[in-house]
């Protein structure tokens, strides 16, 4: 599904902040992506969302060259992946329902046709009773649970995640963790970039372990 | 995750009460500062537009109808010579101006009608003394007009001393200014159109950087370039037509006010306004030519946003 080889990444002319990375996600799996802040786990999930460009080496994303993409193929491709930003990402003058339901009002879908889908998700989530609420009103767990809402929306094939229970409690950490992972049932491949060992020690999965740039695998 | 979305296809929409829940924001908000700044630039451009088309039209329309008066209408003039009658000179030229195809009628002005008509610059003198050209008016068919060198050729071989007036000269004078005016109202029209097409692209450029966050949020989920410029250009078509709208009103409301005032004009003593430019008022055409330039402003504006937000676009990811 993903392949990466020799990918090196540097900002400018600055020094390497990813190299040589070689590795792969395969189709349904799940893995964590660790590692110290300033490692570069941002920097490979920007990435893996093709929101930057290597500066060598091959990056392989769903069969296709990533680093030579077309404009218009990016948006197809970004369709297929669903991404929860540290910084959740959502829009301030949009209803909670409004943020979750931006992928698919964006793919041009007819509002009543996913509806109901939005608002099952959104009380799975936890945020039935903030279906008006707007961002700036949310606590930052719910701002969170937004977050993964809209990468879960569309049902990617990819998700990724950079810290996705930074902001809530250890009993929601859990269930969302347990979501995340049940993900894979439906054929979602999930990485989840975290520090947290807490986290990662409740499911046994393997574990990208980025350090000054380099990557090492562990179990 | 895979049981709520099977619950969720299994229940149908109505069980969350729909109209509770509904998409009421627009992607963009509308009423971002720049947006406004943008309807006061688009409403001012459109008022200046829309006054300098209506001040080309009424010069244009002025300046046909002029023409139209002078062209029906030219004057014979009989020199005072030695050993001639004037009084029979002129009938004479009434009677040949009158045998010419094309002339409606022709009238000898008599030599009491003409020292009136010089009585406001020369007062009551006594104008005897004076060699005092005669006038004989000739009105030409609107339809037909008469052949002009006929006329001078009749009027040369039987009246040595009479001239034949066509107004030729000056309607030709009248002409280039009227064309000069109107160049030079294309030329503001131009110079506005031009500015209004800067003002928007600077004003897009601005609100797309504004609205990064959106814009990169957007990309994220997977829009195109042709969504987001999409929703940019519909925002601003939007605001050009409420900027075409109230600039094009204003213009309009003007040239309606001028166009009731007309009256008051007139009856002015001296009749200034209205001796020169007939009737100091916008026709029809000059309401739908500025309902036509609203228009166009709301395009251009949707146009030159469209553009600038798809550079835009391609600079940000």
């Amino acid at each position: 599904m993903v392949r990466f080889e020799n990918v090196g990444l540097r900002y400018g002319t600055g020094p390497e902040v990813l190299k040589d990375l070689t590795f792969s996600i395969e189709p349904r799996s799940f893995q964590f992506l660790t590692g110290p802040s300033g490692a570069g786990k941002t920097s490979l999930l920007r990435l893996l969302f093709l929101s930057l460009r290597p500066t060598r080496g091959l990056i392989s994303l769903f069969d296709r060259d990533a680093t030579r993409l077309a404009r218009g193929e990016i948006a197809a491709l970004r369709r297929r992946i669903g991404i929860v930003f540290q910084d959740f990402r959502l829009l301030d003058h949009l209803t909670t329902y409004e943020n979750v339901a931006l992928p698919l009002r964006v793919s041009g879908r007819d509002e009543a046709g996913y509806r109901a889908e939005v608002v099952e998700l959104l009380q799975w989530v936890g945020l039935g009773e903030r279906l008006h609420a707007l961002p700036p009103v949310l606590s930052g767990g719910e701002k969170q649970r937004a977050a993964i809402a809209r990468a879960l929306i569309s049902r990617p094939e990819l998700l990724l995640a950079d810290e996705p229970t930074g902001n809530v409690d250890p009993t929601l950490a859990r269930r969302l963790l347990r979501l995340l992972v049940e993900l894979r049932k439906t054929g979602t491949s999930v990485l989840i970039a975290t520090h947290d060992v807490a986290l990662m020690d409740q499911y046994d999965a393997p574990r990208l372990v980025l350090d000054d740039g380099r990557l090492r695998v562990a179990h | 995750m895979s049981e709520p979305r099977r619950a969720a296809e299994a229940k149908p929409a109505r069980d969350y009460g729909e109209p509770m829940v509904a998409h009421v924001h627009p992607i963009l908000p509308d009423d971002t500062v720049s947006g406004r700044s943008l309807l006061a630039v688009v409403a001012i451009m459109t008022f200046l537009a829309g006054l300098t088309i209506g001040a080309v039209e009424m010069v244009h329309a002025a300046a046909g109808a002029w023409r139209g008066d002078m062209l029906r209408e030219v004057t014979v003039q009989l020199r005072p010579m030695p050993g001639r009658d004037l009084d029979a000179d002129t009938r004479k030229a009434a009677e040949i101006a009158k045998s010419i195809a094309g002339v409606a009628d022709a009238r000898a002005f008599s030599k009491e009608e003409t020292e009136r008509l010089l009585q406001p610059w020369l007062g009551n003198a006594d104008l005897g003394a004076l060699p005092v050209p005669r006038l004989v008016q000739v009105k030409v068919d609107a339809q037909a007009a008469p052949d002009f060198d006929r006329l001078r050729r009749a009027l040369a071989e039987s009246l040595p001393n009479a001239g034949l007036d066509d107004h030729h000269g000056f309607a030709a004078r009248l002409a280039a200014i009227a064309d000069a005016v109107t160049l030079a109202g294309l030329a503001v029209l131009a110079l506005v159109l031009a500015a209004t097409m800067l003002s928007v692209s600077f004003a897009t450029r601005g609100a797309v950087a504004a609205n990064r966050t959106i814009v990169e949020v957007l990309h994220f989920v997977g829009a195109r370039d042709a969504f987001v410029a999409r929703i940019f250009a519909r925002h601003f078509l939007a605001v050009g037509l409420k900027g075409g709208l109230i600039g094009g009103a204003g213009a309009a409301a003007l040239f309606g006010l001028i166009r009731l005032a007309a009256p008051l004009f007139g009856s002015l003593p001296g009749e200034g306004a209205a001796v020169f430019l007939g009737r100091f008022a916008l026709n029809m055409r000059g309401f739908l030519w500025i309902a036509a330039a609203a228009a166009a402003m709301s395009l251009i504006t949707a146009l030159s946003s469209r553009i600038t937000v798809h550079r835009t676009l391609r600079a940000i990811d």
